[in-house]
């Protein structure tokens, strides 16, 4: 089972012919996947920024940011800098030490879970056995971070907000949980690469989406509720609550809360892609063109064709999934708290409890369709 | 030693300082919230040990039960019910504090004994690594099936004792201010139906 390239094997390979002993080699390589994707998941932030106040801008028929840099695609940049530079507060009564370590809780497992996500068959980090349940694991480490941050600040409207999310990503993280493993059932596991094997071969009818559509429509609601965009934008409620759990936050401290947000936002767009939307395989299945053109799949200038196809397509799906995100932010009016715990418990639990069953059930009657 | 050999040895001692240095804090720290928080921690440093014996699975349950659900439920209970109230110092309260280090090192002591003479049968096979979450379920579903679903029912008594809990639909009968205002919790009495079904806790 190795298709595709073997980056890791060709850059060992390349050193040891250069007289490095082969575990040297390895060493080296070792940093470079993870600080390629940290460097990604950074100017991710930059992108989903700009998209943001350019959409936003069109959605309010106004133009956005547009003389930093061309287009205003500086903009982000330009916001970061000034963050930085700003004096970094702590309130008086505030404690120091949870206050700052608050927003480094919220920001590490998200940057973490960047771990499993793939973007062609050797391309990701590392294919652990446990792959999505280690997301799940991860996300539900935020809320103390955002209690942390909440309860440090000394402020009223800070604790309600920290407890607010906190209560938010708890109750939405059971539904998403449910919706993966109607998934997982299908696909027999929990890596994220045999999520996206399972659902290839069939071009654009073999994705999730067409055997889950229940389980897209509340994995997508979850998300945006864990990723706390609008409609489910309650912890920062500026009305009600000031900023929420950000109130007594400047500078960077402030910053990582927005980095963190939007990475999140790119994450959950990219998982709801490997999950229901094929990951990176392209509408028609390049293999059976491959095929159909009589070209061998070990061709290596195909395989290079089909990696950059893969991350293309993986990164298209994801942009896609938050254009949709932010057109959503300014269709819909923000929900009341009380609705937004009861749609989590008393709607989207029972439903995707049911889907689950379904799921079951449909993989028990028809094993082929439903991965048996 | 190989490069894997020498980071799982340091990852190795530093899991095991932060656990133990987090422990300590969790007993020894007086602010209850830094207890709290320390106590996430070495849930954390625990499933990094669990990845250090090739147990994945167990690994990220461990993240997923024991830092996202069991360390936020005690932080809510103990945002939700914090009263700031200064200790009244206590005559010879270092017996007491002489007393339960004397207990926690016997326990220890005892412990410690039983672990050192016990014969362990320990394997010799290779981990199952990423099949244990397969192997896990087999088990779930055959022999252990009774205590995992005696398990959760358990789970699923504390869940709805939670809800008649928190559903309290009834105006007390006795006037506030009776109360000494300590046994009091720091909320307003409900009204009578309308705000009942405000959250329900999660198990």
């Amino acid at each position: 089972m190795n298709q595709g390239i073997d980056l890791q094997g060709s850059f060992v390979n390349a050193l040891v012919d250069l007289g490095l002993p082969a575990g040297a080699a390895k060493a080296l390589w070792l940093p470079l996947p993870m600080v390629v994707i940290l460097v990604g998941a950074t100017v991710s932030i930059f992108v989903t920024v700009w998209l943001e106040r350019k959409i936003s801008a069109a959605a309010q028929q106004r133009i956005g940011p547009e003389f930093a840099g061309p287009l205003g695609t500086l903009q982000a940049a330009a916001d970061g800098i000034k963050l930085i530079f700003k004096e970094d507060i702590t309130p008086a009564k505030a404690d120091p030490l949870l206050f700052t370590l608050g927003p480094a809780i919220v920001v590490i497992p998200v940057f973490l879970s960047y771990l499993i996500v793939p973007f062609g068959q050797n391309l990701v980090i590392t294919d652990i056995g446990v792959g999505i349940f280690l997301w799940i694991a991860l996300s539900s480490i935020a809320p103390i971070g955002l209690l942390m941050s909440g309860y440090s600040s000394n402020n009223k409207y800070s604790l309600l907000g920290g407890l607010r999310a906190a209560a938010q990503s708890i109750s939405y993280e059971i539904p998403m949980a449910l919706a993966v493993l109607a998934v997982v059932l299908m696909s027999n596991s929990l890596s994220t690469i045999d999520i996206v094997n399972q659902q290839s071969g069939y071009g654009i009818l073999g994705w999730n989406i067409w055997r889950q559509p229940a389980g897209f429509l509340i994995f997508w609601i979850a998300a945006l509720a864990e990723c706390e965009r609008l409609p489910f934008d309650l912890p920062e409620a500026e009305e009600e609550l000031v900023a929420g759990y950000q109130t007594e936050y400047t500078g960077m401290k402030f910053g990582l809360f927005y980095v963190g947000s939007y990475v999140n936002l790119v994450l959950s767009a990219l998982i709801v892609s490997i999950l229901y939307l094929g990951g990176w395989e392209f509408p028609v299945s390049v293999s059976w063109l491959a095929n159909l053109l009589g070209v061998s799949e070990t061709t290596p200038w195909l395989q290079v064709i089909t990696a950059s196809v893969g991350i293309m397509m993986t990164l298209f799906k994801a942009y896609a999934l938050v254009f949709i995100a932010v057109l959503l932010r300014w269709t819909m009016p923000r929900v009341r708290i009380d609705q937004l715990l009861d749609f989590g418990w008393k709607f989207l639990l029972p439903v995707s409890l049911v889907n689950l069953l379904l799921t079951a059930a449909l993989k028990l009657t028809f094993p082929v369709a439903f991965g048996g | 030693m190989t490069l894997a050999e020498g980071v799982q040895l340091v990852t190795f001692g530093l899991l095991v300082a932060m656990t133990l240095g987090g422990a300590l804090g969790v007993v020894l720290l007086d602010n209850i919230v830094y207890s709290a928080f320390l106590l996430g921690g070495v849930f954390t440093s625990m499933s990094g040990l669990y990845i250090l014996l090739n147990a994945g699975f167990v690994a990220a349950a461990q993240v997923l039960v024991y830092v996202g659900a069991v360390s936020v439920l005690i932080l809510f209970g103990i945002m939700l019910v914090n009263k700031e109230q200064a200790f009244v110092p206590m005559k010879r309260a270092w017996l007491g504090k002489a007393a339960t280090g004397g207990v926690c090192v016997g326990l220890f002591a005892l412990l410690a004994a039983s672990t050192l003479n016990t014969p362990w049968a320990i394997s010799s096979e290779v981990p199952t690594g990423d099949l244990a979450t397969a192997a896990i379920g087999v088990h779930f579903f055959t022999d252990y099936l009774l205590p995992f679903e005696l398990a959760s029912v358990l789970l699923l008594i504390a869940l709805i004792g939670a809800i008649v809990l928190a559903r309290r639909e009834f105006i007390p009968d006795v006037a506030p201010g009776d109360l000494s205002e300590a046994l009091q919790l720091p909320e307003r009495p409900r009204e009578l139906v309308s705000s009942a079904s405000a959250s329900e806790p999660e198990s």
